[in-house]
């Protein structure tokens, strides 16, 4: 499985780019490939404020609908338009043109991310 | 209740290719090998290969099986031929379904049920209860190796397999005979809408079979496919699951398979009063097909069910279609049921959305 350095994990199989416009999130690779084929995503709305551990999305392969969580507690910013009309972008570029929403984090709250080799030990274990 | 899991014979073969597994009703099985929508496409345009040795066998033989068999199945077996077989139901004593199964006539008193693996030993318990001869059905879970081939290319695979000069059984036949000189039942039946076969071995045997199968059918496209292929296949089929669509609660009028309850016979079987009670004064509730549409949420089982607003009832199960682009469902809704055509709605996490009444028979045949 494809677990990039300079990113940060969610237990829940999400991933985290810090950068100046707000947090970009998405899903694991090991996240893709147990799902399978992704036919439909549904992204939360722009300005809408999430906490850490909430359910703010949900991608569907033709097995299962599965919850994605926000990682962190802020605000969503801006969600990816190109999903709803190709979601296999999150099974062929999971870290890149697959990703799911920006958040911008709350001032002053501390987040309980995962390295890279954190999150794959979970995988493993 | 037994919980311990039970290893698919064919366990050995799953591992060589890299299958996913899943504990599926206490039997650990192959959920996917190369990806769910692959082995959908490769089942519907060339060959599957499915394990289906979690599927029970139940063997009714000997003086009383047929009147044994008569008075606890809907379907009546007296008009099977030999060699043939059909779908029938063991119900309850308020006509709600204990099982679906596959009834096939081996001799004149001699009898094969196919049943699900989730009901087996209750199956063999309800049939030996209502019978006083209690050694006219034997069948333990687990004994056979058992896989299904299904699709366009089933047979030009399978009659590979099979001695010179013998041919594969005709469509709800079955019949003995050998693959690669190896003693195996076959017959032609399924759970996905193609054409196929149903193929029990013995426990030994079973791989060697399998192996054969996946080499044969290389050059024609076949994979291996695992549970996940299996449910899309069958509910784009419009086929009912055992547990879903069916069930004690859910007599099969109600599931819309009324067809396979024969009330011509004189004989009674469980449930019968209530079922001819609900034949003539129209049952209380029905199964519809459902069809969502392309990029909407696809519908899923337990979703509510709308009519003008109203809920009149709910999915029983739901999946995108791989080869229709968007969501197929069937529904369990009060009567009377609305026209096909008609627009519904269902509710996808507190959200209600557009779909249309349809026959269960998705596809457009070729």
């Amino acid at each position: 499985m494809n677990t990039p350095t300079d990113l940060l994990y969610a237990k829940t199989h999400e991933w985290l780019r810090q950068g100046k416009e707000g947090s970009t999130v998405g899903i694991t690779d090991y996240a893709q490939s147990a799902l399978g084929d992704v036919v439909f995503v549904e992204l939360p709305k722009s300005g809408r404020k999430v906490s850490a551990g909430e359910v703010v999305a949900t991608v569907e392969s033709v097995k299962a609908a599965s919850d994605i969580y926000a990682p962190i507690t802020g605000e969503i910013t801006e969600t990816n338009p190109t999903l709803s009309a190709d979601p296999g972008l999150i099974n062929r570029e999971p870290y890149a043109s697959g990703w799911l929403f920006r958040i911008q984090a709350d001032a002053g709250k501390n987040h309980a991310l995962l390295s890279a080799s954190d999150y794959s030990d979970t995988l493993s274990s | 209740m037994d919980t311990s899991i039970s290893s698919s014979p064919l366990a050995s073969c799953h591992a060589e290719l890299g299958a996913r597994m899943i504990n599926f009703g206490g039997w650990n099985l192959p959920v996917e090998y190369s990806g769910l929508l692959l082995e959908h496409q490769a089942t519907r345009q060339a060959a599957g290969l499915f394990d289906i040795s979690h599927m029970g066998q139940i063997r009714a033989q000997g003086a009383g099986a047929l009147a044994a068999l008569e008075s606890l199945l809907t379907n009546d077996p007296a008009k099977l031929r030999m060699g043939e077989g059909h779908y029938t139901f063991l119900t309850n004593d308020q006509g709600g379904v204990i099982d679906d199964l596959l009834l096939y006539r081996l001799g004149p008193e001699d009898f094969l049920l196919v049943v699900n693996a989730s009901r087996h030993e209750e199956d063999l318990r309800v049939l030996r209860q209502a019978q006083s001869n209690r050694a006219l059905f034997q069948g333990d879970p687990g004994t056979k190796a058992g896989m299904a081939l299904q699709g366009p290319h089933a047979e030009p695979i399978l009659s590979q397999l099979l001695p010179a000069g013998a041919t594969c059984p005709l469509r709800n036949t079955l019949k003995e005979s050998k693959l690669l000189g190896i003693p195996a039942t076959i017959a032609r039946t399924g759970y996905t809408g193609e054409d196929g076969f149903e193929i029990f071995a013995s426990l030994e045997d079973g791989p060697k079979i399998w192996r054969a199968l996946l080499e044969k059918g290389k050059p024609m496209g076949i994979l291996p496919c695992g549970l996940g292929a299996r449910d899309s296949l069958r509910l784009e089929a419009g086929l009912p699951l055992n547990g879903q669509d069916l069930s004690p609660e859910i007599t099969p009028i109600e599931a819309g398979l009324g067809s396979f309850v024969d009330l011509s016979r004189p004989r009674p079987f469980p449930g019968r009063a209530q079922l001819e009670q609900t034949k003539k004064n129209g049952a209380r509730r029905t199964t519809i097909g459902l069809v969502g549409q392309p990029k909407q949420a696809p519908p899923r089982h337990g979703y509510p069910v709308f009519l003008s607003g109203k809920q009149i009832g709910e999915i029983t199960s739901g999946v995108p279609s791989p080869t229709l682009g968007y969501g197929v469902a069937l529904a369990l809704i009060t009567t009377p049921a609305p026209a096909c055509g008609q627009d519904l709605e269902f509710e996808v996490r507190g959200r209600r959305v557009p779909a249309k009444v349809s026959s269960r028979k998705f596809l457009l045949k070729k």
